[in-house]
C-alpha cells in the first residue's frame, strides 16, 4: 500500500461531467444491479480522470461521488487505493514505466535513465506540459520486456535508444505506434513462433458441427432431458437422494436390521469417517444402529447398501467395514477416536 | 512435446483475426448448444474428469470448485466472476487469450455460469490492459449480436448476461475476495474467509470465482473429452497449460505446452535457449513472482507441474518461468520482488502492512552487503512470521522469494557482506535491524 495523500486539497472547487462523460458512466452503470451501482466507482473515476486531463481533482471525485450516491469518503478512499488515479497534474503523455524484475533483468534500469534524461526525476512532468513519468509495477507483458504504458497503451521491447526516439516523436507531436519495437509477432519469440504452424488449425476443418459428444451419457438419459423443452434444466433435475424412495431394486442383500437399538443405546455411527448425521438417520432407519451390526456386512450387504444410498462405492473406498470393526472391538473401544 | 492440433488457444499470438467469424472457424462456439444439452452436472463432472487445476496459481480442481455452489437457485443470484486481473510479476497469459483468443473466453463464461447456475458472469480485468479490454467488449458484442449470450443463449433455453468490469492497477484485487470487494466498488481489501464466496460472495451472492485460462480451457475440453485433456501430463497434473518465459533468455515468448514438460525442454524448445547457454543458468523462478526460485542444478531436471515443483520446495503458480543467468544480482533481483509486494500490501494485516516493508529495507540493505551475518536468520525468521498469519496470502506471497532465496544462495549474502567490510575495519554491524 502506497499512502498516498491528494496533494490539491481543493475543497471550493467544482468540476462538472461533461455529456460524453455522463454517457459512459451511464453505460457502465447499467452493468450493475440498480441497487449496486457503486460498483460503477472505478470505471467512472478513470473516464472523470479522463476528462480532467489524466489525473483526479478532488473536485472530480466528489462529482462522480454525487452521481453515484455515494458518500465522498468512499470514493476518496478508492481514489487514494488503486495507483491508477494519479492524484496530481500529468503530462499530455504520461509516460509508466514497468520496474519489477522480469523487467528489471531485461533492462528496465536503463529505460529509467533515459526517462530521467529526457523528462526529470522520478514523478516529474516537463515544463511544456507535454510529458512526464513514474514507475509503476508489474504491468502484464513480461514476454516483451522492457516495456511502457504511454497513457492508454502499450510500448514493448524497449531499448533506451527507442524509447528516447518514442519520447521524441510525442514531444513533438507525432503519432507512435503501440505495440513492440522490435521484429516480432506480439508475445511470440522473435524470429517466428515455434508452434501454431500447422495450417489444419484454420481450414474450418474444426467448425465442422460435432456429431459425437465425447462422455455424453446413454442415449436414454440423453432423451430424458432434452434442452429445448427443458429451460431450466437445473432446477427439474433432481438426484435421488437418500431419503427418496428407491423405486429400483438395488443389487445385493439388504442387511438383517433390528426393530430399535441394543438397550435403547445406539452407537455413534458418525465415528465412522464418512458418516455424517445424514446418513446415520438413513442407517438407523434401516434398523442399523451398532458397529458390529456394519462390521458384520457382507459384500452382498455392502452392494445393496451402496445402492439405496447410491453412493457408488464410498463404502468400500472409505472402508466403513474395517473402521467399524476397530470401533466395535473392545480394546480400542468407542473413546479410541474422542 | 504438444502437438498443434492439440493446442487450445490456436490464435495465440494473433496471427489471425479474433473476430467471432475466424474464431467460429478455428472451432470456437462449435456446437455449444449441444455440450449444454446434459445439464450442469454433466458439464461439472466432465471437467472433473479432465483433471483440470486452476491456472491462476492456486490450482485447485476447477471441476470440484464449481460443485460447491448451490444445487439449487433460492432467492439470490449466482455468479460467475472470471478473474482477468493479471498482475503476478512474469504472467502475461490471459491477456493473449483476451485480446487474441476472445471467444473461447467468452463461450467457456457461458458453459461454466450454465454449470454453476449463473445467469450472469464479470469479467473482471486490469485497469492497464486497456486495449485487451476494447477487444473483449468488442467481442461480447459480437456475441450478443448472434445470440450465443444473452437471451436463450446459443438456442439452450438459457438466458445469460456478460458483463465487463476494469480495476485500476491493485494486484491485490487479484486476490478473489479483494476482486469482489473491488467489483463492489470498494477498496481492494481481502474478506476474512469463510464465509466462502460459493456461500456469500459478489453482493453476498453465491459466486464462483475462476481465472480467464480455466474458464477459457472449458468448452475445447467438453468437445474434444475429458479423456483428451486428462491424457497430457502427469496424474493429477493433467492437460496443457500456456506457460509465459520471460527474463534472461534469448527469445522470451508465451506458449501453450503440455503439463509436466521438463522445464529445461520448456526453454530450449521455445526460447532459444538461456542467455549465453545453459551453463550459464543462476537460478529460475518457475510461477510468477510469489514462489521460491530455484537454483540450475534443480532446473537440470524439475518437470514443470503442481507436484514436482512443490516437491522442490517452490510452485507452478501461474506458469510464470522468470529465468536468472549468472550475470544476475540475484539479492538485487528478489529485493525487488520484496518492493512489488511492500507497494501492493494493501494494509489490512499488520504482519503484512509492515513485514513487507520491514523485509524490503532489510534485503535492500543485504543487495549492498551493508548488513550482519545474524540478520540473515533475523530475516528468515521475521518472513516466517508474515507467512501464514494474513487474512489473504499476499503475506506468503511476501515471505516465499525471500525464504527461497535463502535457503540456495545464503552464501552470496555472506559473501557480500563479508566483501562489504573487507574495506571498511570499522564496521561493527550492530544496531543495523532497527528499521
Amino acid at each position: 500500500m502506497s499512502a498516498r495523500r491528494f496533494q490539491d486539497p481543493d475543497v471550493t472547487g467544482t468540476f462538472v461531467l461533461s455529456p460524453d462523460t455522463e454517457q459512459q458512466v451511464a453505460w457502465w452503470e447499467a452493468k450493475y444491479p440498480r441497487e449496486r451501482r457503486q460498483s460503477a466507482v472505478i470505471p467512472a473515476l478513470w473516464i472523470a480522470q479522463k476528462q480532467n486531463g489524466g489525473w483526479l481533482s478532488e473536485p472530480a471525485m466528489r462529482a462522480v461521488a454525487d452521481r453515484l450516491g455515494m458518500p465522498y469518503i468512499r470514493v476518496y478512499e478508492v481514489a487514494t487505493f488503486y495507483t491508477m488515479f494519479n492524484l496530481a497534474p500529468v503530462g499530455t503523455w504520461h509516460v509508466q514505466l514497468c520496474g519489477t524484475t522480469p523487467c528489471a533483468l531485461r533492462g528496465a534500469e536503463a529505460l529509467k535513465s533515459t526517462c530521467e534524461a529526457r523528462i526529470g526525476p522520478k514523478g516529474s512532468v516537463t515544463s511544456d506540459g507535454k510529458l512526464s513519468w513514474v514507475e509503476v509495477e508489474c504491468l502484464g507483458a513480461c514476454v516483451n520486456a522492457p516495456m511502457v504504458q504511454i497513457n492508454d497503451y502499450y510500448y514493448e521491447d524497449l531499448t533506451p535508444e527507442s524509447l528516447a526516439g518514442v519520447l521524441e516523436d510525442l514531444a513533438a507531436g507525432r503519432a507512435v505506434k503501440p505495440g513492440t519495437y522490435v521484429v516480432r509477432q506480439t508475445s511470440a519469440p522473435e524470429g517466428g513462433a515455434t508452434t501454431l504452424l500447422d495450417d489444419a488449425l484454420y481450414d474450418g476443418s474444426r467448425a465442422v458441427p460435432l456429431t459425437v459428444i465425447p462422455g455424453a451419457p446413454a442415449p436414454a438419459t440423453a432423451a430424458a432431458e432434452p434442452v429445448a423443452t427443458a429451460p431450466a434444466a437445473p432446477e427439474i433435475q433432481t438426484k435421488r437422494s437418500p431419503e427418496a424412495p428407491v423405486d429400483v431394486v438395488p443389487p445385493g442383500d439388504r442387511p438383517q436390521g433390528l426393530a430399535s437399538a441394543r438397550a435403547g443405546q445406539a452407537d455413534d455411527l458418525k465415528l465412522i469417517a464418512g458418516i455424517g448425521p445424514k446418513i446415520e438417520a438413513t442407517l438407523n432407519s434401516l434398523g442399523v444402529f451398532h458397529f458390529d451390526q456394519i462390521a458384520a456386512w457382507t459384500r452382498a450387504n455392502v452392494e445393496w447398501v451402496d445402492g439405496y444410498l447410491s453412493f457408488k462405492g464410498r463404502i468400500d473406498r472409505e472402508d466403513w467395514i474395517a473402521q467399524a470393526k476397530q470401533l466395535a472391538s473392545p480394546s480400542s473401544g468407542k473413546g479410541a477416536r474422542e | 512435446m504438444l502437438l498443434d492440433k492439440d493446442r487450445i488457444f490456436t490464435n495465440l499470438y494473433g496471427r489471425h483475426d479474433w473476430r467471432l467469424e475466424a474464431a467460429r472457424q478455428r472451432g470456437a462456439w462449435n456446437s455449444t448448444r449441444e455440450l449444454m444439452q446434459f445439464g450442469p452436472e454433466w458439464i461439472c463432472d466432465q471437467i472433473k474428469a479432465s483433471g483440470l487445476r486452476g491456472r491462476g496459481g492456486a490450482g485447485f480442481p476447477t471441476g470440484l470448485k464449481w460443485t460447491f455452489m448451490p444445487k439449487k437457485v433460492g432467492d439470490r443470484p449466482h455468479y460467475l466472476v472470471v478473474n482477468a486481473d493479471e498482475s503476478e510479476p512474469g504472467t502475461c497469459k490471459d491477456r493473449d487469450i483476451m485480446r487474441h483468443d476472445p471467444h473461447l473466453l467468452i463461450e467457456g463464461c457461458l458453459i461454466a455460469s450454465y454449470a454453476m447456475r449463473a445467469k450472469a458472469c464479470y469479467v473482471y480485468i486490469r485497469g492497464e490492459y486497456i486495449h485487451e479490454r476494447e477487444v473483449l467488449e468488442a467481442a461480447i458484442k459480437e456475441a450478443y449480436d448472434a445470440g450465443l449470450v444473452g437471451r436463450n443463449a446459443c438456442g439452450s433455453g438459457w438466458d445469460f448476461d456478460i458483463y465487463v468490469h476494469h480495476g485500476a492497477g491493485a494486484y491485490i484485487c487479484g486476490e478473489e475476495t479483494a476482486l469482489l470487494e473491488s467489483l463492489e466498488g470498494k477498496k481492494g481489501q481481502p474478506r476474512l474467509k469463510p464465509p466462502f464466496p460459493a456461500n456469500a460472495g459478489l453482493y453476498g451472492c453465491p459466486t464462483t470465482v475462476n481465472n480467464v485460462e480455466s474458464i477459457a480451457v472449458a468448452p475445447t475440453i467438453l468437445r474434444r473429452g475429458a479423456g483428451w485433456f486428462a491424457g497430457f501430463g502427469r496424474p493429477n497434473n493433467t492437460g496443457t497449460k500456456v506457460f509465459c518465459i520471460s527474463g534472461h533468455v534469448e527469445r522470451p515468448c508465451n506458449v501453450e505446452e503440455e503439463m509436466s514438460i521438463p522445464l529445461k525442454t520448456l526453454i530450449e524448445q521455445h526460447c532459444g535457449g538461456v542467455r549465453g547457454g545453459w551453463h550459464n543458468l543462476k537460478a529460475v523462478i518457475p510461477g510468477g513472482s510469489s514462489v521460491p526460485l530455484i537454483p540450475k542444478d534443480v532446473c537440470d531436471s524439475v518437470l514443470m507441474d503442481f507436484d514436482a515443483l512443490r516437491d522442490v520446495k517452490s510452485g507452478l503458480g501461474t506458469a510464470a518461468v522468470i529465468v536468472m543467468d549468472n550475470s544476475t544480482d540475484i539479492v538485487r533481483a528478489i529485493a525487488r520482488i520484496s518492493y512489488f509486494y511492500k507497494h501492493e500490501s494493501c494494509g489490512q494485516c499488520t504482519p503484512c502492512r509492515e513485514g513487507t516493508g520491514w523485509m524490503w529495507r532489510v534485503l535492500e540493505r543485504m543487495a549492498r552487503g551493508e548488513a550482519d551475518v545474524a540478520e540473515i536468520d533475523l530475516l528468515l525468521d521475521v518472513a516466517s512470521q508474515v507467512e501464514g498469519h494474513t487474512i489473504c496470502a499476499l503475506g506468503d506471497a511476501a515471505a516465499w522469494p525471500i525464504q527461497g532465496l535463502i535457503r540456495h544462495f545464503r552464501h552470496e549474502i555472506e559473501e557480500r557482506i563479508t566483501n562489504y567490510r573487507l574495506g571498511r575495519p570499522h564496521v561493527q554491524g550492530a544496531a543495523v535491524a532497527a528499521e
